[in-house]
């Protein structure tokens, strides 16, 4: 049984499979926005990823779960288009006023492992 | 004297009972994933009962954690059940999987831990690698050992009576 909750965990948990360049694709992302986030690794084999299932509906990785804002969410392309919007520039969780200036130009679809 | 090798391990200082356990993170896992956790993050919940153990495969290993289930200490004692040896996360799922233990296990493959708690067994013939020796330890929510047993010997198993008895204890 691993440690739920504590007042240290980071809002983000972001659950990964080791060697994925979809999920380091988000990592990179997560830490150019300075983002606090706990990763949680699950097994190469889609049959082992009862979690994921379970929390997103999905076999595929990366995944977040974000408390913040009550997001969870598969699909990198996806995944790097909501940082962008929320805690990007201009994004909604940014004190700014530069209003909403997110594009989902940058959208890719599918291809997570 | 049965005709069998048991190597006496050298003296060591090592943490006791009555000391406060050395604090550590290294990732935990369970049937489903695993993740950094801190020592004191599983005290903060309650009771630990920390099993330092060989790498998973080796016979020990298994041993330990097929007497723990045998007795149903998981279900019967409130501490948290953690195990911990130098295997990867991925040979710690195939552990818990194999042996279907409610249990979850700290992967050290740099032997950091043992080296904390003053533990450290230098494997004969398998160079650059050392591991922790057998221990148990018992550690309260204020992260105080209230039971330590190490090994002396190797091999050298729990004296699973004597942890059942702190068990009850905690």
């Amino acid at each position: 049984m691993p440690a739920e909750s504590t007042d240290e965990q980071p809002p983000i948990t972001l659950y990964r499979l080791q060697a994925c360049p979809y999920c380091e694709r988000v990592v990179r992302r997560l830490q150019e926005l300075d983002l606090d986030f706990q990763s949680r690794f699950v097994e190469p084999m889609h049959g082992d990823r009862d979690v994921v299932k379970r929390v997103a509906g999905v076999r595929t990785v990366p995944v977040i779960v974000d408390e913040t804002t009550g997001v969870t969410m598969a699909e990198s392309g996806n995944i790097v288009s909501y940082l962008d919007g929320t805690y990007g520039e201009g994004g909604d969780r940014v004190l700014t006023d530069g209003g909403h200036t997110h594009s989902d130009g940058g959208r890719a679809a599918g291809g997570d492992a | 004297m049965p005709d069998f090798e048991v190597v006496d391990l050298p003296e060591t200082d090592y943490v006791e009972a009555g000391d406060q356990a050395p604090d550590f993170e290294r990732p935990l896992v369970n049937d489903e994933f695993w993740e950094d956790v801190s020592l004191s993050e599983l005290t903060d919940d309650g009771p630990v009962a920390l099993i330092f153990h060989s790498m998973d495969g080796a016979f020990p290993a298994t041993y330990v954690w097929s007497e723990i289930d045998d007795r149903g200490w998981i279900d019967e004692f409130d501490a948290q059940f953690v195990g911990l040896s130098i295997s990867s996360p991925y040979e710690h799922g195939d552990l818990l999987e194999d042996s279907g233990i409610d249990a979850s296990l700290f992967s050290d493959p740099a032997n950091g831990v043992a080296e904390a708690f003053g533990i450290v067994n230098d494997l004969d013939g398998m160079a650059g690698v050392s591991e922790p020796r057998p221990a148990v330890y018992l550690i309260d929510e204020d992260r105080t050992v209230q039971y330590a047993w190490v090994a002396d010997e190797w091999p050298e198993f729990p004296p699973y009576d004597h942890v059942e008895d702190a068990l009850a204890d905690l």
